[in-house]
């Protein structure tokens, strides 16, 4: 995968140059306005830059205040999974202050300054990529900040700086007690030059990382002042709510709005190419206008299109060859030795993010300048298509960036911005455009479909000697970052299925680039893996039945060159009880990835009823994600990845019908609720190897764990999502 | 052109007239608060933005993600389906006043406590629904907890905290209660 790639580039300083990496955080140091101290970082970035100090483009700032107050300014946006908290944790840990002491600040969108390194440079936050991004560089910048405030303190007093310390804040003279607070020796600290090679804390030193640290994004959560996109409200702001063709790619043919119009509340209709709005006083009256409007549309050419379409045309395309995502050895010369071979079709379905927080931006167009508000992942982006749409500068493009009530890949676009835009335009003053659920899930920028085929050969042992993986689907990155989508090949998207753990000598996998006619596809939590590892560990699952041997051990005599992909899946299978026995229509399933850096492994347990419906009972996970940063964070992405890769096995789907989308409100796209939700247990396996991601290994790893474990309690194999109740039903 | 003309000063007779005849009084979070909208406006959009109190949120609009639950006389009530001209004098209570609640109180501080919120755009609604339950049920069962919870989707998937923090808040009740 491009990331791990990059990462291990960072790491080790192999090829750094040639994927025009700079590897190394540049700080500068100075007088912060108001006089206290500022420590400039430069975080390595992906474009090529020059290291030179003349080139210096800071894209991350620790400010301590001369009350003693620190703010650090990051470009990274909080969308619950706490990373507004473990950014903190990494500067406090190497400064020596207590978390609360720190005030995280939201940066401005630039993407010329605050690129994300791992995402090609684009200002976003995503992939399960910011702690890995920050990890060395801002304990790096604490440590420095830490060493100047030690130095300017040692210079005061003219004692050694070895004989000072700092702790909570201040720093302390040993010998003779005196201390001084930060804030009182920022300016001195500012004048002094940043010091070239400063001692990063050992592990077994930390104080702050690897605790459950408190959020510090809650208490407003809870008492509803928490500001969220939704709830921007600048002075006179009118709602509208919007209908968009319902036919992907269909036009605007006429509307009449005579009793729309006649809606109390009702301000303006606007009508657009492909959409039309109404604005209002409030939502109520926008609903209730909306549904007075009489709309035909000019349904254009997808106006027939299902989804036994699309499946018939993933099938066909697999007839044909891909590009070569990774293939070694001789899988041909295998396949034909080999004692049993092992072939099945897979396929998953178009998936909604459905985040609860539906879709809204709010715009004020000026004929000078842009306002907008909004919650999103990629501001520099939110920035420039509101640019393009008003025909402003950049630079008269204001962006507000709120809260995020759940991300999951959605917010990645501004698809959203780029609507609202279109409609403010034709409004005087400010507006709030806001999607209704139906409007969310029907134009949502969806998981892509898959199809699939894979073909085993296994000796005499059982054991898989060749491995043959072809599958068609979108590709996501030759959109959204086209540079990254090279020679047939999108890196996201066949994360999961490619560099496996396991050690398979002849293997060949294949990826052939389709795109669905006019649906658009979007990345979605776990991205590439959300498919790729369900079918993955869905048909290692099917060798290890065609061998007659335990999923378990079958997996883990494929593990000795990966100890720890091995680890985690002992710990998983002792922890889940992996063998005991269960009760007659139950079972349990394994699942194994290393995906965003992170080594998990998976046992779930299900129960099948008579009517075929599924129950999850039990999840146990093992995960090592190298330095844990903060564990309760790491235990509740993990929960929560869980529950929604649950609700994606059991209930996800976007069909089409007549080029519609069939599914629009939660009554008819169902997802986990408290009472189907089951027990999650999270084991970690702390070490001090590079931090991986969290937010997302937990929702690919989940998928196909549950299939197993309906095959481990029915006998049948389910190589569709979601589950279909109706495969699983006894006969009366 | 006359016609018209006619027909659209007419329209606006009709609608100063709504406006004189439908001013609606509510007790919202103690205080009464006058509303000129249609009655079957939702609660939920008169309370965003209307009275621009936006701690309760919109999710769904059928009444099936939970999320912009508010309380009417205690009793946990979807925002989004209720229109103002079925409140009558009954009192509403927000995310923005639970806290004033002896169980609301409780169930912010064990949802703090066992650090259930992630993205937290569901929770206005979750702690609404929590806390009339445990107000009206100090020691709720898990399957207690499965009928008054149901309703409130989360996305993020918080809901094995959202049940450990209602069974804390009514534990810490119970001991509330035994010294008292």
């Amino acid at each position: 995968m491009i990331i791990d790639r990059l990462l291990a580039a960072m790491a080790t300083g192999d090829d750094a140059s040639k994927l025009g990496l700079s590897r190394r955080t540049l700080l500068k140091a100075g007088l912060a306005s108001g006089g206290g101290f500022l420590l400039s970082m430069h975080m390595p970035m992906l474009a090529a830059q020059a290291a030179g100090p003349a080139d210096f483009v800071p894209n991350a700032f620790v400010r301590i205040a001369p009350g003693g107050q620190i703010t650090l300014t990051v470009p990274y946006v909080e969308m619950g999974q706490g990373t507004y908290t473990s950014i903190p944790m990494l500067i406090a840990e190497e400064l020596e202050v207590e978390l609360g002491q720190i005030t995280l600040e939201h940066a401005p969108p630039d993407e010329k300054r605050y690129g994300n390194p791992i995402l090609g440079g684009v200002q976003a936050t995503g992939g399960s990529t910011t702690i890995r991004a920050v990890w060395q560089p801002l304990r790096q910048a604490g440590a420095t900040a830490r060493t100047m405030l030690v130095t300017a303190a040692a210079r005061r007093w003219n004692v050694e700086p070895a004989s000072c310390r700092a702790e909570k804040g201040k720093v302390v003279h040993t010998a003779s007690g005196r201390s001084l607070g930060y804030g009182a020796l920022a300016p001195d600290a500012a004048a002094l030059p940043v010091p070239e090679n400063v001692t990063l804390k050992r592990p077994e030193d930390f104080k702050l990382i690897g605790t459950p640290a408190k959020r510090l994004d809650t208490p407003a959560k809870v008492n509803g002042s928490a500001v969220f996109g939704i709830d921007a409200r600048p002075p006179g702001v009118k709602i509208a709510t919007l209908a968009q063709s319902p036919v992907f790619g269909g036009r605007l043919k006429s509307v009449d709005d005579s009793k729309a119009k006649a809606v109390r509340g009702v301000r303006q209709i606007v009508r657009l190419d492909d959409a039309v709005a109404v604005v209002a006083d409030h939502m109520g009256a926008a609903k209730k206008g909306l549904a007075a409007l009489v709309i035909a549309w000019d349904e254009g050419p997808n106006a027939a299109l299902s989804t036994a379409d699309i499946a018939r045309d993933y099938a066909a395309a697999l007839e044909n060859p891909g590009a070569v995502a990774e293939s070694r050895g001789d899988v041909d010369g295998a396949m034909a030795a080999a004692v049993t071979r092992v072939s099945a079709q897979y396929q998953v379905p178009f998936l909604a993010h459905a985040a609860l927080e539906p879709m809204n931006c709010t715009v004020h167009v000026r004929k000078d300048a842009c306002e907008i508000w909004v919650g999103n992942q990629v501001l520099a982006r939110a920035q420039a298509t509101a640019a393009e749409v008003t025909g402003l500068p950049l630079d008269k493009v204001t962006v507000h960036n709120h809260l995020i009530g759940g991300g999951f890949g959605r917010r990645l676009e501004i698809d959203g911005v780029t609507r609202a835009v279109q409609i403010a335009k034709q409004v005087d003053g400010p507006v709030k455009v806001v999607w209704t659920r139906e409007e969310d899930i029907q134009h949502d920028m969806y998981r892509p479909f898959f199809s699939d085929t894979f073909a085993a050969g296994l000796d005499d042992k059982g054991l898989p000697v060749a491995w043959r993986h072809r599958f068609a689907g979108s590709s996501i990155l030759a959109r959204w970052l086209p540079p990254a989508f090279n020679k047939g090949i999108d890196p996201e998207t066949i994360d999961g299925a490619v560099h496996l753990v396991y050690a398979l000598p002849n293997f060949h996998v294949e990826f052939i680039r389709k795109e669905p006619p006019g649906i658009p596809t979007a990345f979605w939590r776990s991205v590439g893996p959300s498919h790729s590892v369900f079918v993955v560990e869905s048909f290692m699952d099917e060798l290890a039945a065609a061998a007659k041997r335990d999923p378990v051990a079958y997996r883990r005599a494929l593990l000795d060159s990966a100890p720890r992909a091995r680890a985690v899946l002992d710990l998983a299978a002792e922890k889940a009880g992996w063998g005991k026995p269960l009760p007659n229509g139950a079972g349990r399933g394994v699942s194994l990835q290393f995906v965003f850096g992170t080594y998990m492994a998976q046992v779930a347990e299900v129960e099948v009823a008579k009517d075929g419906s599924v129950r999850v009972k039990r999840v146990v996970c093992a995960v090592d994600c190298g330095s844990v940063v903060n564990p309760d964070t790491i235990e509740a992405q993990v929960q929560g990845a869980v529950i929604f890769g649950i609700s994606a096995a059991l209930y996800g789907e976007i069909t089409l019908k007549n080029g519609r989308v069939e599914q629009s409100n939660f009554d008819n796209h169902q997802v986990v609720r408290i009472n189907e939700a089951p027990a999650i247990e999270v084991h970690i396996v702390g070490n001090n190897e590079a931090p991986g991601g969290m937010g997302e290994p937990g929702t690919s790893a989940i998928m196909p764990a549950i299939a197993n474990a309906v095959y481990a309690a029915t006998g049948k194999r389910l190589r569709k999502l979601p589950i279909d109740p109706a495969v699983l039903k006894q006969p009366a | 052109m006359g016609a018209t003309a006619m027909l659209s000063s007419a329209a606006v007779f009709v609608h100063s007239l709504q406006e004189l005849a439908l001013t609606f009084k509510l007790n919202i979070n103690g205080s009464s608060r006058s509303i000129d909208v249609d009655g079957d406006t939702p609660l939920l959009w008169v309370l965003r933005d209307v009275l621009g109190m936006t701690g309760t949120k919109f999710g769904c609009g059928i009444a099936q993600c939970g999320a912009c639950t508010v309380q009417i006389d205690g009793t946990a009530t979807r925002s989004c389906i209720t229109t103002i001209d079925s409140i009558g004098k009954s009192a509403v209570t927000t995310i923005e006043a639970i806290g004033r609640t002896a169980a609301g109180q409780k169930i912010q501080h064990a949802w703090l406590d066992r650090e259930v919120v992630q993205c937290g755009y569901c929770q206005s609604g979750q702690i609404m629904s929590a806390s009339a339950l445990i107000a009206a049920n100090p020691r709720p069962t898990d399957a207690d907890i499965d009928d008054a919870m149901a309703g409130n989707i989360c996305r993020c998937g918080t809901y094995a905290r959202i049940r450990d923090a209602i069974k804390q808040a009514a534990a810490s009740g119970a001991k509330q209660g035994g010294r008292g």
